[in-house]
């Protein structure tokens, strides 16, 4: 097939290239007027692969489903998936391999934030539209980048707000030390302070760290109501373990974790976790039936298997994609982009989401909280879709996203 | 609780994280420090420990399945160290570099294949009800600080593992050939010490260790395909700030290893304490670049 379409390619306008073409045992949409290439950019080997391999597959779900019903303007959609090996370099290269040289439409992938950075000039350079699907630290705002997952403003601040309303005093933070702790904490420790409560104490491990004797001692001796840890990964397991071990299980000093989903409770141990809270704007448990059709075509296809707010947000970027699509009537990335941001919330069927005129998503913040089946019960949820705002106007005044 | 407490409960911590930093290097002790094999899959030799822990309670229940697993553990570790010396690394004795190769190349095939058979996520081993508790000294400067019975029952199991190791090498007959070995290996072979099942012996031994100490680690950290990676380096570390081939030194080097971070953790961040301690050990280095105790032999005047 992909040697059907570069010989097609070559011999553009030429006869003969229906005939090399058919003579391929092909689907029918397989010729080239009747597909239109995306990429699919995760990283399926490597450190990262746990979370990303997930997000992929809900990807690679919606262009099955969008396909099946007819695909977009009579399209049928071609996923090009590409292996960014947990390596923001290797992020660059095979997006820009995505762009010259499968001339895809769009991208949907990336997960950290250094994948993200690494891809932006790359995107820029090259005119690509990259649809990111993972909650993030903010302040970033191009207009190359589709920003589904969480902004601060949209999960961090709400858990603070949850967290202020249950009477949550003195708050302990904690954190892997990389980029996003370190901006999230920033941002909570000014709102803490703005809303007259106090920081009980602010803690770093590196990544992949698993002594925690002395930060327990710390939080012992601080003696907070409650922790927001945005520890990241297999540091989760030892801390949590560490903690029941030293007496102060999440029932009697609660956690607010906001890098634990499904998937990971799952890896952690939901024995472990269980009565620990979460922030997220997705939850597997949200009861509404866009999302149990989800939920049943993912478990259809990968049963057993949790679903979770990255997750949610890949499949979403590619039904938002489809229906900017539709609006624009074209493919063209500036035409698409720009009918992203005006799509009204009944075009993206998952729940009340559109994308703001910065590119990044209006969605509902919710709290939840770890049952022993490594579900969350959802106890809380923001009274409205929440609007995205990259810069924090307390901790970063004066810097505004405008497109 | 107050600042006395703080620095009180540190002091705990150190010599609790000392007892973890002893287990993950006592079996390195034995393979590098005697044999001086950089065993670079001496971490992954935690992580199968740590599995075969898993798999015991899964079979035997939470309760004995913990027990019975530290005894899997250790026999199971050392029969694949057993089967590694065999293929591996006896064909590569007085080449420490291609030991360092070729164990690199074992600890990648053993990841994936932790991964192939356990999935990339981790397992879960949790303590049993026995250990899940703490225990609290009252009137003492630790008043209000429980002290967290895994990391009790660790450094105890630490020091257990050490006295044990000591009686092995200066009261048993294998221990008298392994030390003569050590110091003499031509005349050892002279006299009619079976160097090759001695090294044979020695090598499992260590790896044994290693999995004893994965299955007992598993209770307060995770268990992983590449959980090994976060052992390695500190068990290189103690090791070579003890001193090869010396147990007394591996000792006084995690001990001091382990208090000097907990109580610069006191004062600054765990990234901070990190840098700290390394930026110690290399000044330590250049004043006794062959650690604490230095042990004289010929093996070492050669090397």
């Amino acid at each position: 097939m992909k040697r059907c379409l570069a010989v097609q390619r070559l011999y553009s306008g030429m006869a003969a290239a229906a005939l090399i073409c058919s003579a391929v045992p092909a689907p029918s949409w397989a010729a080239a007027e009747g597909t239109v290439k995306v990429g699919v950019l995760h990283s399926l080997t490597g450190t990262m692969a746990i979370s990303e391999v997930t997000v992929k597959n809900a990807t690679l779900l919606a262009i099955d489903q969008i396909n099946s019903a007819g695909g977009v303007l009579g399209k049928k959609i071609e996923p090009v998936v590409e292996d960014g090996a947990s390596d923001p370099s290797m992020f660059a290269q095979k997006a820009q391999k995505l762009i010259q040289q499968d001339d895809v439409v769009t991208v949907f992938g990336g997960w950290t934030s250094a994948s993200r950075k690494a891809m932006l000039p790359v995107f820029e350079r090259f005119k690509g539209l990259l649809w990111y699907p993972v909650q993030f630290e903010g302040n970033e705002c191009s207009p190359d980048i589709m920003y589904s997952g969480a902004q601060p403003n949209q999960q961090i601040l709400p858990a603070l707000q949850w967290a202020e309303q249950k009477g949550y005093k003195s708050i302990f933070l904690l954190g892997s030390d990389y980029v996003f702790p370190r901006t999230a904490n920033l941002i909570l420790k000014k709102h803490i302070e703005h809303d007259s409560g106090t920081v009980a104490g602010e803690e770093y491990v590196p990544l992949g760290g698993t002594d925690f004797s002395a930060v327990i001692n710390k939080i012992k001796v601080a003696k907070p109501q409650i922790i927001f840890s945005t520890l990241n990964g297999d540091s989760n397991v030892s801390f949590f373990k560490q903690m029941a071990a030293a007496g102060l299980p999440s029932a009697k000093l609660p956690v607010m974790s906001f890098s634990i989903a499904e998937q990971e409770a799952k890896s952690i141990g939901p024995s472990l976790l269980e009565g620990s809270y979460a922030a997220w704007n997705y939850f597997q448990s949200i009861n509404d039936p866009a999302n149990k059709k989800f939920v049943a075509a993912y478990q259809a296809k990968y049963p057993g298997s949790p679903v979770d707010d990255p997750m949610a947000h890949g499949y979403l970027d590619v039904y938002a994609w489809a229906a900017a699509v539709k609006k624009a009537g074209s493919f063209d990335i500036e035409k698409v982009r720009k009918a992203a941001s005006t799509l009204a919330f009944s075009d993206i069927d998952m729940g009340e989401t559109k994308f703001a005129s910065n590119q990044s998503l209006v969605q509902t913040a919710y709290v939840g909280q770890v049952l022993p089946s490594g579900q969350f019960k959802i106890l809380w949820q923001s009274k409205a879709p929440v609007d995205p705002v990259p810069y924090d106007p307390l901790s970063f005044p004066g810097k505004t996203c405008v497109l | 609780m107050s600042e006395s407490t703080l620095v009180a409960g540190q002091l705990f911590n150190g010599i609790s994280v000392a007892s973890i930093l002893l287990l993950a290097a006592l079996g390195l002790a034995l393979s590098f420090g005697l044999m001086r094999v950089i065993n670079m899959a001496h971490g992954e030799m935690l992580m199968l420990g740590g599995y075969l822990s898993y798999v015991s309670i899964t079979l035997f229940g939470k309760g004995a399945g913990f027990l019975v697993g530290l005894l899997i553990a250790f026999v199971g570790t050392a029969l694949f160290g057993a089967l590694m010396e065999l293929t591996l690394i006896r064909r590569l004795y007085g080449r420490p570099l291609d030991t360092l190769l070729a164990t690199w190349g074992v600890s990648l095939i053993l990841q994936q294949a932790a991964r192939s058979s356990f999935g990339p996520v981790g397992v879960e081993v949790t303590a049993p009800g026995w250990l899940s508790g703490s225990l609290s000294l009252g009137g003492t400067a630790l008043t209000g600080f429980a002290l967290p019975a895994v990391r009790v029952f660790i450094i105890i199991l630490a020091a257990l593992v050490l006295a044990g190791m000591a009686l092995i090498l200066s009261r048993t007959r294998l221990g008298l050939l392994v030390r003569a070995v050590h110091q003499n290996r031509a005349m050892a072979e002279a006299l009619g010490a079976n160097t090759r099942l001695v090294d044979l012996a020695v090598f499992s031994l260590g790896t044994g260790i290693a999995g004893l100490a994965g299955a007992a680690l598993a209770l307060i950290a995770p268990v992983t395909p590449t959980v090994g990676q976060s052992y390695i380096v500190y068990a290189f570390l103690v090791v070579i700030v003890g001193g090869l081939g010396s147990l007394t030194g591996t000792l006084l080097a995690a001990l001091l290893v382990g208090i000097f971070s907990a109580v610069t953790q006191i004062f600054t961040s765990v990234s901070v304490a990190d840098v700290l301690l390394l930026v110690a050990v290399i000044v330590f280095l250049q004043f006794r670049p062959r650690g604490i105790v230095f042990a004289r032999s010929r093996a070492l005047e050669e090397a």
